[in-house]
Formats: C-alpha cells, structure tokens, sequence
C-alpha cells in the first residue's frame, strides 16, 4: 500500500497467488510481522496507563479506553485535553478527528473481511494502524484477514494488558513523577507517533503550523480546542502537497 | 457519570462507527482522493500540536522548563532511530537531570 501507518511501516508488499503450501509460509512470516509489530505497542500502552492515571482516570476508565476505543493516538489525546481540564466535546473531538482514518483502513481491508454481519462487525473493532499495516502487506487475499486478525488480536491484548500495568504502577507516582522526568514521558510519545508520519514536506510543514496555531491559541482559548484548531495546518500541508505534486508530474500519489 | 466517562462512551461510539463503516457498508469502494488526501495529514497536525502542548503548557500559559530538554532529547533519539522504550527513558533522564543541575 504504501502508506506509512501508525508507529511501524511495513515495507514488505509481496504478491504470492501460489499454492496451498505457500499459504502456510505466507501465514508465519505474517504472524511474524504480527508479533514484531505487537511487541513495539507495550511501551506505548504502559505510558497511556500512567498518562490516565495522571490525568485522574480510574483504573476502570482506562482499561474502558483501551478496550472500547482501542486506538492509541486518540486515547493518549483525550486523556491529555481531559487531564488539562478540557470539556467533554473537545476530548471527544479531538480523539474521534484522530480515528477518522480508521474509515481509511475499513475501506481498504472490507473486501477481505469475511462473514457474517456480526463478525465482521467484531473484526471492526481491532481496525488499527498495525492491523491493517499487515492486513494489507500481502496481496493473497486469504492471508489478508489472517494478518490483519494476527496483528489486532496481538495488539488488542498487549495494549489492555500494558495499559493496566502502567495505570497501575504510576496511579500513587504524585511527586515522583516529576522527580524521575516521567511528565516529559507524554511528550516523547506524542512525538514518537508523530515521527514516522514525517515522511515528506506536506505533512511535516502540516506539522509545524498546527504546533504553532495550538501554541499561539492555547492561552486565548478553553483547553482542548487549540488541539482542535491545529488541524487547519491540514489547509496549509494540502497547499504545500499540491506545489510539491505539481513540480513532479509522473510521481504517481498513493 | 464523570468527564472522562462520558467521553469514553462518546469517543467508542463513534470510533466504532468510522472503523466498521468500511466492512459492514461500502464493500470495497474508496474515499475521493481530495478526501483521502486531507484525512493523510489530520494526524501530522494534532500530534505536533499535542506534543508541543504536553511540553509547552502548564494549565493555558506557556512555560518552558525542563521538558523542552526531555523533549529534545527524545527527538536525537528518534532520529537515531533508538527504539521507543530508549526514546521514552532517555527524555525522563534528561528532564530529571535538568531539574536537578538547573
């Protein structure tokens, strides 16, 4: 596919419409894939435990974001607007804007999401940045729901498993946290999910503008809706993306 | 029902809905590329605008402190594509140190 997505890109695109002993070498190296991708989560989903814990969220809460919302950008965005005393909308907001490309993914996987109606509708909860990256990193369609399933069902119990230890290990931290620079720990993760998008001018120019309209805006506004606002650096990233296309006319956009 | 309650409930509602809209509606149609394009850069925004506002921000006023190092820190280290955990202790070490030198 192409894409750069979430905290891992998946390089690998391979074609394999072989016979059936391929199938089975298909599916190790995507269980592979799967379990490299799974391993890299449990930091991000320890922080999200402490950032809630941080934020004054129960144990229950957290363990509810994790299982419910399931999606770690947008967990560790409400949590943030929410711990800095934002409204109900701009935590909502905020999060959902950072799931819009789930309607992406669930695009592009559907055809290989087989079944009935209420299994499909199972399988949609772990549309994530990883399931999909693995979903889509082969083109034999019966191994797509195998990795796409191997990918969600490792992530899905990683990350509530992490999010526990960490909502759990950090809950009485109090003062220690600043003592052992753990409040520059959200920080790092914001910009360690933030890095692998990166990839080329438009969204690192749709970087920079929308921490300069948050910056700019967060004293003069209600917590939570400068985050929001920052998204009008999407305007300015869509202008840049439309020169930079325009100067290399055969460079075909994914 | 507290805040973070409420936006849980909000917030799995409607991921829920965005992630299964794709297998439970469109069957295999794609979103207009001007769509897709935009959707592309959503996160590129609110993330940088989050992690300059966990570094930047007490409570809606500006303030550097020791997290701008934290946060400089982390960034050599994912430049030097240090694996997360790395990034993520190596930002704690260099805030700690910072409030302790400064």
């Amino acid at each position: 596919m192409g894409h750069n997505l979430g905290v891992t890109s998946d390089g690998s695109n391979t074609v394999d419409p072989g016979p059936e002993v391929d199938l089975i070498a298909v599916r190790r190296r995507l269980r592979r894939q799967a379990a490299s991708i799974t391993a890299a989560v449990a930091p991000f989903g320890i922080v999200f435990g402490a950032a809630a814990a941080t934020a004054g969220l129960s144990l229950l809460e957290a363990i509810g974001f994790s299982i419910f919302v399931f999606g770690g950008s947008s967990q560790f965005a409400a949590v943030e607007i929410l711990g800095d005393g934002g409204s109900v909308p701009a935590a909502a907001i905020a999060g959902l804007l950072l799931n819009v490309r789930s309607l992406a993914f669930g695009i592009v996987m559907a055809p290989a999401l087989t079944g009935g109606l209420l299994q499909r509708a199972a399988m949609s909860q772990l549309m994530i940045d990883e399931s999909t990256a693995v979903g889509t990193a082969t083109a034999d369609r019966r191994a797509r729901m195998y990795g796409y399933l191997a990918a969600g069902i490792g992530v899905f119990v990683v990350w509530n498993a992490t999010t526990v230890l960490g909502h759990v290990v950090f809950s009485s931290a109090g003062d220690l946290i600043e003592t052992l620079g753990l409040d520059a720990a959200g920080p790092a993760a914001f910009l360690a999910l933030l890095w692998p998008r990166l990839v080329d001018v438009a969204q690192r120019t749709t970087a920079m503008v929308g921490a300069l309209v948050a910056l700019v805006l967060i004293p003069v506004t209600p917590p939570g809706v400068a985050i929001l606002l920052s998204c009008s650096g999407v305007l300015v990233g869509l202008r840049v993306r439309k020169r930079a296309d325009a100067s290399k006319p055969h460079e075909e956009g994914v | 029902m507290s805040d973070a309650t409420t936006v849980l409930l909000v917030l799995s509602v409607g991921t829920f809905a965005l992630k299964s809209a794709g297998p439970l509606l469109l069957g295999g149609r794609e979103l207009p590329a001007r769509i897709q394009r935009a959707v592309d850069l959503i996160p590129a925004a609110l993330l940088a605008a989050l992690a300059a506002s966990a570094t930047l921000v007490n409570v809606s006023t500006l303030v550097v402190d020791a997290r701008v190092v934290g946060l400089v820190v982390a960034a050599v280290a994912l430049w030097r594509r240090a694996p997360f955990v790395v990034v993520i202790v190596l930002a704690a070490v260099a805030t700690a140190l910072t409030r302790v030198v400064i």
